[in-house]
């Protein structure tokens, strides 16, 4: 059975909806629990590495311009060149590696 | 209305940014067997790189729909602390209708923006970037759904580590000062190879799983005290 693409978007829609607003809009305090809030702290640290590997390798025609593009695009996020250089780092490299391969 | 112009200025480099990053988006969306207006009412809707990927890939994996509303709560539980750290930048009188706005476009960059301002936001100032950046994030990820089909397979193979990219330029930069952050990542880096590579479980699975697992971890080892969030 193939589920509906619209029902989704919209339960995905409402979700992070729910999820920026409510904070924003009920309650006003800090958050108290120290667990709770290192936890919240490390979150998108881990779930964007967990993201990126080793699925920036799969992603790839080859798995070793994949490779290269993450060493390059480390290198680049080391050296804080923003978000956009970083990118095009990562992108060129495919493209020119794959080229050769 | 001189903060609406101001800020959206300010918007144009974001934009042409999130085009970039949808555009690698919207082939990820492809894959997942969305059609170009679904994409461009994902992105119009959600506005969440991550968040989305994760969604991508879930409608991909043909998850259950509860799984699906997991998946969301996890790659985008970051805005919760986001949304608290900007509800202290918002004058305290401020109308709902502008929390609702604020909150509903509330992105890493945009989050930047706001809490950048002394001592409160201005809410014209936020949409008049938002005006410039959120049209190109929607139009770039339909474009990506398009264009994707039709571009050589090896300049979509280039565009599609955009996104990777991106990630790496958020998540590196704080681990040069901070050593538990870069331990967390190796950790992340390789308990993802080894979970995808040797078990059945599904990327979306191994996303929610790791992320409950190794943030626990981390908040164990390393409690955060004092700001939780800064920008």
């Amino acid at each position: 059975m193939k589920n509906n693409i619209y029902v989704y978007i919209l339960l995905m829609a409402l979700t992070v909806f729910i999820i920026r607003v409510l904070p924003l809009t009920l309650i006003r305090k800090p958050i108290q629990n120290l667990f709770i809030r290192s936890f919240l702290y490390y979150v998108p640290y881990v779930t964007l590495s967990v993201m990126t590997f080793p699925a920036i390798v799969r992603a790839t025609a080859s798995p070793i311009s994949g490779i290269v593009a993450l060493i390059l695009g480390m290198i680049g996020a080391y050296k804080e060149l923003g978000l956009f250089k970083v990118t095009l780092i990562c992108c060129i490299s495919v493209l020119l590696l794959e080229m050769f391969i | 209305m001189k903060g609406f112009k101001e800020g959206f200025k300010t918007g144009i480099p974001i934009g042409l940014g999130y085009f970039a990053v949808a555009f690698s988006l919207g082939i990820a969306a492809a894959r997942a067997g969305l059609t170009p207006f679904q994409g461009f009412l994902t992105s119009f809707l959600v506005n969440a790189s991550a968040g989305e990927n994760a969604a991508f890939i879930a409608i991909r994996e043909s998850v259950p729909y509860l799984q699906m509303i997991l998946i969301t709560v996890v790659s985008n539980i970051r805005y919760v602390l986001m949304s608290f750290a900007l509800s202290q930048k918002i004058r305290p009188k401020t109308a709902i209708l502008h929390r609702l706005l604020l909150g509903f476009y509330l992105t890493d960059e945009y989050f930047a923006l706001a809490v950048s301002q002394e001592p409160f936001c201005d809410p014209f100032y936020s949409y008049g970037a938002i005006s410039f950046a959120a049209p190109c994030w929607a139009i770039g990820t339909a474009f990506g759904i398009i264009m994707g089909n039709a571009l050589p397979f090896k300049i979509v193979s280039a565009l599609s580590v955009a996104l990777y990219g991106m990630f790496l330029a958020i998540i590196i930069p704080p681990a040069k000062k901070q050593k538990q952050i870069a331990v967390l990542i190796v950790l992340s880096f390789l308990s993802s190879y080894l979970l995808s590579t040797f078990t059945p479980l599904s990327e979306s699975t191994v996303t929610i799983i790791l992320t409950i697992a190794v943030s626990s971890l981390g908040a164990l080892l390393w409690p955060v005290k004092g700001e939780t969030y800064e920008e």
